[in-house]
């Protein structure tokens, strides 16, 4: 099973790499080249989560290794889906290494499996868990729109045209890339929200307790709800949205390891 | 030598001044020059293409020398030059040269603006032209055909059509990359002026949705509006039009600044911040420099333009010489079907693939039947010799018999085609 995480981890790796000389050189057979490795790449992910199922018994979304993978997971067939039906210029390049670099932090995270905790056995875990995390991806892809944005913005304002403006997308396209990320990142935090707290409600009895990952969801929740907010309102869009979304990321990771390694509490991963 | 005859005497811009060009004058349809042309001895295929920047002619004679000062006749017969001027202002180039120099004017590297698209789409209307007067056949059904390819592998492979080379189309394309499609975008003429014409023509070939015009005289303004389907308003309406519109080109004679930062900022608030393309063309400036420091402006003055395009040629001259080593490769595969066209290497061709099959089968059969003699492995072997000849002989009869009414090249590339000896190139 390590090995089949291992080679996910090198495929992922070598996606990466031929995205950039895809980059670099804008050879189409070049990008299906990398495609093919991420797709790869992707199928052998998803086998390497059923046998860890398998091999655990539960859903394995309890320690920081498997959060992050499926995190790292979550954003390749996000990414691939995008393929079939909302292309952007040269995606890829970006999302490939947030991906390889999730993987590699995954790899360095302890992968034993531990027994579940009573508290966590319940049918919840696997609906509010991914829900989650899911949720992660979409902001992670925001995050690389919004970088790419203000590559793109720099080198049009500068005037100074240097590899990306001829290689990214339009500024609208990017624009509307971030919208349809964090709109589809929203609804999703937003159920992982709910559906954590009614798992709360059967476990602890209480809906909501302010324990410091649900403090910071919630942080992170409105955040979101406040860009998304304002972009229809006054106009937040374009650049503003652009930095929104980065920062809003910054928030997500918070989250996600900020909140376990530095404040705990009942969300502090089992491992 | 087949090479040898093929033939493009032709004028262009870099031979002729215009003065000598237009007196050419090849103005409708191919179909009368074609047939003329036909009609001069010894001429077995021509195409004729005729743009506003060259006339070429493209044929295959069996006496090219002779035909050359017929075709050169032909094309200078208006002008009333002699044919040692016209020589002086004429190309003439023969075989390979002739071959290379076809897929320079098909792939655009030819062109007044190197990289031009419309050279590709004119050559296939005189290739249709032709076909339709059936006056070409194998040679330059090919060489057209494969002048087609070589222009797409060049346009594919390299970046020379890919950066706009004028003031106007450089606009175009940083629209483009500010605001994707342009559908759904509209456009204000601030002055009515040439530059803003031609960069308004380019925009609507784009798609774009709206054209207002605000100038000085409401009667100018209207003129244009009308020959864009827009609308015209007065310049006191400059701002309330900028909370509407995106792109804003301006190029009036005012000697002042017309539009300041401080109009703009509070407009951004009311546009829900949708970026806003300003384009200056006017010297001296009408746009406020500054303007550029706000969130999601983009100001662009002729200067700035200008850098673009210079930047964009220099692209494009590094880009030629990645479509030259094309050219090249191209030119020399080109080489290598004209000699296969002739009569001893087909038959050689034909002789070398049945043999070849001839090996492997026999291989084959006789690596099962391991329990043979050696006498019978000689028989199966004789067996399969004699099938090949005897299929081939009559082939080869027909290639060799030449009666005078035959057209040897059409009965080559007929055979070629029924042993598929040309295969690894795309067929037509």
């Amino acid at each position: 099973m390590t090995l089949l995480f291992q080679l996910t981890l090198y495929l992922y790796l070598l996606a990466t790499a031929v995205y950039v000389v895809h980059f670099l050189s804008q050879h189409k057979q070049v990008r299906a080249a990398a495609r093919g490795i991420l797709l790869t790449g992707g199928i052998l992910h998803t086998v390497y989560f059923v046998a860890r199922y398998v091999a655990a018994g539960h859903t394995p979304l309890t320690s920081n290794h498997e959060a992050v993978s499926f995190f790292a997971w979550s954003m390749t067939w996000a990414f691939l889906s995008f393929w079939w039906r909302y292309r952007v210029k040269n995606f890829g390049v970006f999302v490939s290494p947030l991906i390889s670099l999730l993987m590699l932090i995954a790899a360095f995270s302890s992968q034993e499996m531990a027994p579940l905790p009573p508290a966590l056995r319940s049918n919840w875990l696997p609906v509010h868990a991914s829900l989650a995390i899911m949720a992660n991806g979409f902001m992670a892809m925001a995050f690389c729109g919004g970088v790419m944005y203000l590559l793109q913005e720099r080198e049009i304002k500068k005037k100074k045209f240097g590899i990306f403006y001829s290689r990214l997308p339009s500024l609208e396209a990017l624009d509307n890339l971030n919208q349809h990320c964090l709109a589809l990142g929203f609804l999703l935090l937003t159920l992982g929200i709910i559906t954590g707290s009614v798992w709360a409600k059967q476990a602890w009895g209480a809906y909501w307790q302010w324990d410091p990952k649900e403090t910071w969801s919630l942080i992170t929740w409105l955040i979101y709800a406040a860009i998304l907010h304002q972009r229809l309102t006054v106009g937040w869009r374009r650049r503003r949205a652009a930095i929104m979304a980065i920062a809003g990321f910054g928030a997500v990771l918070f989250t996600l390891w900020g909140v376990t390694y530095l404040l705990g509490g009942v969300h502090s991963y089992v491992g | 030598m087949l090479a040898e005859s093929i033939v493009i005497i032709g004028v262009n811009h870099k031979t002729a001044p215009v003065a000598v060009r237009e007196k050419l004058a090849f103005s409708g349809d191919c179909a009368g020059p074609l047939l003329t042309l036909m009609n001069i001895e010894g001429c077995r295929e021509c195409c004729f293409l005729s743009t506003c920047n060259r006339v070429e002619v493209i044929f295959v004679a069996g006496d090219p020398a002779a035909a050359a000062v017929a075709v050169r006749g032909f094309l200078f017969a208006k002008s009333g030059l002699a044919d040692a001027e016209a020589q002086q202002y004429s190309y003439i180039y023969q075989g390979r040269n002739a071959v290379e120099h076809l897929y320079h004017v098909a792939a655009s590297l030819d062109s007044m603006v190197v990289g031009e698209p419309q050279i590709l789409g004119q050559l296939k209307q005189a290739y249709r032209e032709a076909t339709e007067q059936k006056t070409t056949g194998v040679i330059l059904n090919r060489l057209l055909h494969k002048s087609f390819s070589v222009a797409k592998r060049v346009r594919t492979e390299t970046n020379i059509g890919g950066s706009a080379v004028s003031i106007s189309y450089a606009a175009v394309q940083l629209a483009k990359k500010i605001f994707g499609s342009l559908r759904d975008k509209s456009v204000l003429l601030v002055g009515a002026g040439e530059m803003a014409e031609l960069a308004a023509e380019h925009l609507v070939k784009q798609g774009i949705g709206r054209v207002v015009v605000a100038n000085r005289t409401l009667e100018r303004a209207a003129k244009l509006a009308r020959q864009f389907n827009g609308t015209a308003v007065g310049l006191a309406e400059l701002t309330t039009q900028l909370a509407e519109v995106d792109i804003l080109i301006s190029s009036t004679g005012a000697t002042d600044l017309i539009l300041r930062k401080d109009e703009v900022k509070p407009l951004m608030r009311q546009r829900k911040n949708r970026p806003l393309f300003l384009i200056d063309i006017a010297v001296p400036r009408d746009l406020d420099p500054e303007l550029n420091d706000l969130d999601n402006v983009y100001l662009y003055d002729i200067d700035d333009l200008k850098n673009v395009v210079d930047v964009n040629k220099a692209e494009r001259e590094k880009e030629a010489l990645r479509a030259e080593g094309i050219v090249a490769e191209e030119v020399v595969k080109f080489g290598q079907w004209l000699e296969g066209m002739e009569l001893a290497p087909t038959i050689t061709a034909i002789r070398q693939k049945a043999n070849g099959i001839r090996e492997a089968e026999v291989a084959k059969t006789l690596s099962v039947l391991k329990s043979l003699s050696e006498n019978e492995r000689r028989s199966v072997e004789m067996l399969a010799n004699a099938i090949v000849n005897k299929l081939l002989h009559e082939p080869m009869v027909f290639l060799k018999n030449t009666t005078p009414h035959d057209n040897p090249q059409l009965k080559l590339a007929f055979v070629r085609q029924l042993f598929g000896l040309d295969k690894e190139s795309p067929e037509q």
